[in-house]
């Protein structure tokens, strides 16, 4: 590069030439800023300061608009912040605080042209250095200049001192120990008369306090007497925010600071201020009655007023206050509940928040219908909002919150038909956990499944396969309960079934399979048990279900229209047409179990439908539905055999009986009977670990990283040999039959079970469910606002206990009374506890040396006899001094995390990491003891600091 | 921290100013501006001017064609950070005599300079106009 051309100054095109070409430019945007990046390039090198600097001042106004990397031009920024005229070293410190980072290679660089700044007589170049600091400070720089910040921190100049505070929040919180040096200064520039000064201290002591707000609890005089004598609204926010902080942590100076916030809050004419003062009563001082009604009341003001800024922090404000009062929310809930419907999305998520927090189990029902009305004139992303908010708040804690399983199936039913729904996954994992847990869901969960499976039209909605499948598990796994398993097959063999997803599609194959062996057996069940066909538990079941009020809805369906749909083939001729009868002159009572039909009519119809429609399925691609089709088709052609042709006289049968075909079908029954229930989350915690099987040992630090993620129990299955097995197995000892192969299977299952049995559910809780009845509660679907205010008013209202007709089914859980997996509890990053260390010892050596003299002055404290505060403080000075001193010496050991509260951490710690701890270095286990020791000793060290400012 | 960014934006979209106060990646913010413009200009006059955005909360006004939209921590006032959207506004205003767009664009390095008087690190330092602008003031004698 030769040296700068006379040409190159003069013809430079400055920042404003640049700005009007880019306004100007006819050739596009990004080719002209590329052609400008090339001048700058070329201007940049340029040994004449005042070209590099306009270069310099050109990229920096590309940067960060036009998203221009400026890196490379580092050291070109050092050259012009050195630069002795001010216009051009401010270029040059734009620059840098722009563009530097903690990985900009040339950052040692500046130390020096920054202490020489900060050292300067002109308050504007050290002001320009501040400001640089304080975007730019790194772990070096932060150390190397605090003693340059520190005398600033005093400086004349009030601009420089400002700035000097302003900085120092980033100096600590990178060079911890920097505290040591300036935090003295730091306090007494809380009592400056000056309000510039007065307004940065207390900013910068916000942000301290809202880290770490029990290091400043020794501060709390100085802090009141900003609350009591300033005027300044900004001042006064922050000063809220800190006893927002600091009160919870000690009740004699919340007990100090309400009237004064009272104060503030009746007098103000600021928004901004009264809002706050109404967000620190609610957060920190809700109960002081009187303080707590003076808020409520100007919430309620916030709530009824025209601007939605306003009502959006009175809807906040509310949320703040609703976990601990929730007659607040409910004093106000018409406002809350019309909100849903507010033109502004924030407003409708704010109050949507606000009405689950009151969501209980007296008066969830009313709410889910509230919200779902709302769902359905809501725009998709609302609606999904809302149902996800119903369907998390009603699974929450295993169901915890329904009463009314029959209810909350339904519910799940009627979610699914909204079209925007959006929820399949959750609804999903919510109907198969249903099942699962809830035995008295059953019925209604496969009533529900049914409505869902035989609807063409939903076959349409990619959103529904997920919930289609569930369905279609739920049909296979409990068809038991149903009323009509042929219907339940042709539903799922509905030629628009071709729409589903290949693995969805193999789940409806599955339920074919296991309606089919349920038809099977049954029928042959029914035959074979001759004269008493309904002693068998199975039918039993089925006619239990029967008998609880659905034989109404079972009779109202042509079952005879249905069979003609299944097989058109044979249905003119009908030789068993007189079967049902003679089972209908036995017993009236199971009419409409023999209109199920398991006749052998009706059997072979289904043989036939199930074959003409899975055949094509074997020219499938995919594997699982080939696989389940084969599965199928090979059942039919077994079944086949022992149905040689219809026409077959029924002694036939009859002798055949125990072929190989009904032992097949009774053993697939049991298998398909199997109970499968949710299983434990600890549940690979209690399987013993084989010998031999070294397990990684650094596997255990997993256990810190991933501690919060918890696998979700509902994913989870396994069988769970309940009851039915005994039961069936009972049942086939009772009838005296040969069933070999059931018990040869079932005893497998038994001794599998007594091997793997101790993570298994006890047999006997399964035992007890209660009968559910079906009385329904009548369903209001009124829709107008006025009338769900109405409605809520019922049922928001506080009752203890809600007046049932039925007893709440029994929910299978599995981890009661277990240690649930721990989730590591969110710790300060180490950063703010070493700061928070530090100022704690500097706060200590503050109070005993210069108390007096500071104290001496100060009003609050001005009738404390000294004497007193120092004889509360002298017995715990050595020890105090000792922790400090350890302290100190830990922290050399650099950046080793070090857990601020002991309380927490012992509490909170899992085993595995506790012995993970135990087997780590001796220093550890040290630093864990000084932590005992230290945390009431903080506790009672401080505590005496307020006491004489409270009395 | 309290405030995290300042961004000034016209209805175009395109960034007038922007002022970070945390370190961010050039395509970090270039994903950040994007989300939020089209998160809060797409919003009207009668929406409240909070925007809930990631972890932290955006409160904007709206001043002609010019966004303001500063980036807050969660439990900052929003109240206090519209007024000092509003005295930022009034000392550019007193400074440049009916302040527009094209004055901003023109004099971005005033507009930084009164910032940088009036937020360090994220805090409100300064909120007196007269103080704000008595260096940009200096500066322009001098020059």
């Amino acid at each position: 590069m030769s040296g700068p051309s006379i040409m190159e100054t003069l013809f430079q095109r400055t920042l404003e030439d640049l700005i009007k070409g880019i306004r100007l430019q006819l050739i596009g945007e990004s080719a002209f800023i590329s052609k400008a990046m090339e001048e700058i390039r070329k201007e940049i090198k340029s040994t004449d300061l005042q070209t590099k600097s306009i270069a310099l001042q050109k990229l920096s106004y590309l940067s960060p608009l036009h998203f221009v990397d400026m890196s490379w031009a580092a050291f070109h920024c050092i050259e012009c912040m050195s630069s002795p005229r001010f216009a051009q070293k401010r270029i040059g410190y734009v620059a840098v605080s722009q563009s530097f980072n903690e990985h900009t290679p040339v950052l040692l660089l500046i130390t020096n042209q920054l202490r020489k700044d900060l050292g300067s007589v002109n308050e504007f170049d050290a002001g320009l250095a501040l400001d640089c600091l304080a975007n730019i400070a790194t772990v070096d720089l932060a150390r190397d200049l605090t003693p340059e910040v520190f005398t600033l921190l005093g400086s004349s100049k009030v601009s420089v001192r400002k700035k000097a505070i302003g900085v120092i929040l980033r100096v600590f919180e990178k060079y911890p120990d920097a505290v040591r040096v300036c935090f003295k200064r730091l306090v007494e520039n809380l009592d400056s008369p000056d309000s510039r000064i007065l307004s940065a201290a207390v900013g910068v002591f916000c942000e301290l306090a809202s880290r770490d707000p029990r290091s400043y609890l020794p501060l709390a005089p100085e802090f009141y007497r900003v609350l009591v004598d300033s005027k300044n609204n900004w001042v006064l926010i922050k000063v809220l925010k800190i006893f927002a902080k600091l009160a919870p942590l000690e009740s004699r100076l919340a007990k100090r600071v309400v009237e004064p916030i009272c104060d503030h809050m009746r007098r103000t004419g600021a928004k901004s201020l009264m809002f706050e003062c109404i967000r620190t009563v609610v957060s920190s001082l809700s109960e002081y009655e009187s303080a707590l009604k003076l808020a409520v009341l100007k919430i309620r003001e916030l709530l009824m007023d025209e601007d939605p800024n306003l009502k959006y922090l009175g809807l906040h404000a509310l949320s703040i206050v609703a976990p601990k009062h929730l007659w607040v929310v409910l004093e106000n809930k018409e406002v809350v509940i019309k909100s849903l419907s507010d033109s502004d999305s924030n407003i409708k998520f704010e109050s949507l928040r606000l009405v689950m927090a009151v969501v209980s189990e007296s008066n969830v029902v009313e709410i889910s219908r509230v919200l779902l009305n709302y769902a359905l004139k809501s725009d998709p992303e609302f609606c999904n909002v809302i149902l996800g908010s119903i369907l998390s708040a009603c699974s929450r804690n295993v169901y915890e919150m329904v009463m009314d399983f029959d209810w909350y199936v339904l519910l799940l039913g009627e979610m699914s038909r909204i079209p925007q729904c959006q929820k399949g996954e959750d609804i999903e994992n919510q109907l198969i956990d249903i099942g699962m847990r809830v035995r008295d869901a059953r019925p209604e969960l496969i009533r529900m499944a049914r409505s869902l499976l035989i609807d063409p039209a939903l076959l349409g909605n990619p959103f529904l396969y997920r919930i289609l499948c569930a369905a279609a598990w739920v049909c296979g796994e409990y068809v038991e309960y149903s009323t009509n398993p042929f219907e339940l097959v042709e539903a799922l063999l509905q030629p628009r079934t071709s729409l589903l997803p290949p693995l969805i599609r193999a789940v409806y194959l599955q339920s074919v399979l296991k309606v089919l062996t349920f038809c099977i057996h049954s029928y042959l069940r029914n035959k074979s048990s001759g004269l008493f066909p309904f002693t068998d538990n199975l039918e039993g079941v089925v006619s239990e279900s029967m008998s609880k009020g659905k034989t109404q809805e079972a009779s109202d369906l042509p079952t005879p229209a249905q069979d003609d749909v299944f097989n058109p083939r044979i249905s003119d001729d009908n030789p068993y047409e007189d079967l049902p009868l003679e089972n209908n002159g036995e017993d009236s009572k199971f009419d409409s179990f023999e209109k199920n039909g398991f006749t052998r009519e009706s059997i072979v119809n289904l043989l036939n439908l199930i074959e003409l429609a899975v055949k094509p399925l074997l020219g499938s691609l995919e594997v699982e539905i080939l696989e389940r089709a084969q599965n199928v088709l090979g059942l039919i052609e077994l079944i086949r055999q022992e149905f040689p042709d219809q026409l077959s006289p029924r002694k036939e049968i009859l002798a055949k009986e125990e072929s190989e075909v009904s032992k097949l079908i009774r053993s697939m029954n049991d298998a398909f009977c199997e109970e499968l229930g949710p299983v434990s989350v600890t549940a690979q915690d209690r399987v013993r670990v084989p010998e031999g099987l070294v397990l990684e040992e650094n596997l255990k630090e997993l256990d810190t990283i991933c501690g919060d993620i918890q696998p979700s129990t509902s994913s989870f299955f396994a069988p769970r040999y309940g009851e039915r097995i005994e039961e069936s197995l009972a049942s086939d000892l009772q009838n005296g039959e040969d069933s070999e192969p059931s018990r040869e299977s079932t005893s497998l299952l038994i001794e599998h079970r007594k091997r793997h049995g101790l993570y298994y559910l006890p047999s006997s809780a399964s035992n007890d469910y209660p009968l559910a009845n079906d009385l329904r509660s009548g369903e209001n679907d009124r829709d107008e606002t006025e009338d769900f205010v109405r409605l809520t008013a019922q049922s928001l209202a506080p009752k203890k206990k809600p007046n049932y007709s039925k007893p709440r089914p029994v929910v299978v859980k599995l981890d009661e009374g277990e240690v649930t997996l721990s989730v590591a509890s969110k710790k300060p990053s180490s950063k703010y506890d070493l700061l928070s260390g530090v100022i704690q010892d500097v706060l200590q050596e503050t109070n005993l040396m210069d108390k007096s003299s500071r104290k001496g002055k100060e009003k609050v404290s001005s009738d404390v006899p000294q004497g007193s505060k120092e004889n509360v403080q002298d017995p715990e000075d050595p020890r105090r001094e000792k922790s400090g001193l350890r302290k100190s010496k830990h922290r050399s050991h650099g950046k080793e995390r070090k857990h601020k509260d002991p309380d927490q951490v012992d509490g909170k710690k899992d085993g595995k990491s506790e012995r993970a701890r135990e087997k780590s270095s001796h220093r550890h286990g040290r630093k864990k003891t000084r932590q005992r020791a230290e945390g009431p000793l903080n506790v009672s060290a401080q505590t005496p600091v307020i006491p004489d400012f409270l009395l | 921290m309290g405030i995290r960014f300042i961004l000034m934006v016209n209805k175009q979209g395109q960034t007038r100013l922007a002022q970070y106060y945390e370190y961010l990646t050039l395509e970090e913010r270039r994903a950040l501006e994007g989300e939020i413009v089209r998160k809060c200009l797409a919003r009207t006059e009668q929406q409240c001017s909070f925007v809930e955005h990631r972890n932290y909360k955006i409160v904007y006004r709206r001043y002609a064609s010019l966004f303001f939209l500063v980036g807050v921590d969660n439990d900052e006032n929003e109240l206090a950070i519209l007024e000092f959207i509003h005295l930022l506004v009034e000392t550019m205003d007193r400074h440049f005599g009916n302040v527009c767009e094209l004055d901003i664009m023109f004099h971005l390095e005033k507009a930084h300079f009164m910032l940088e008087e009036m937020v360090m690190n994220g805090c409100i330092v300064e909120t007196s106009k007269s103080n704000i602008l008595m260096p940009i003031q200096l500066m322009d004698k001098t020059s």
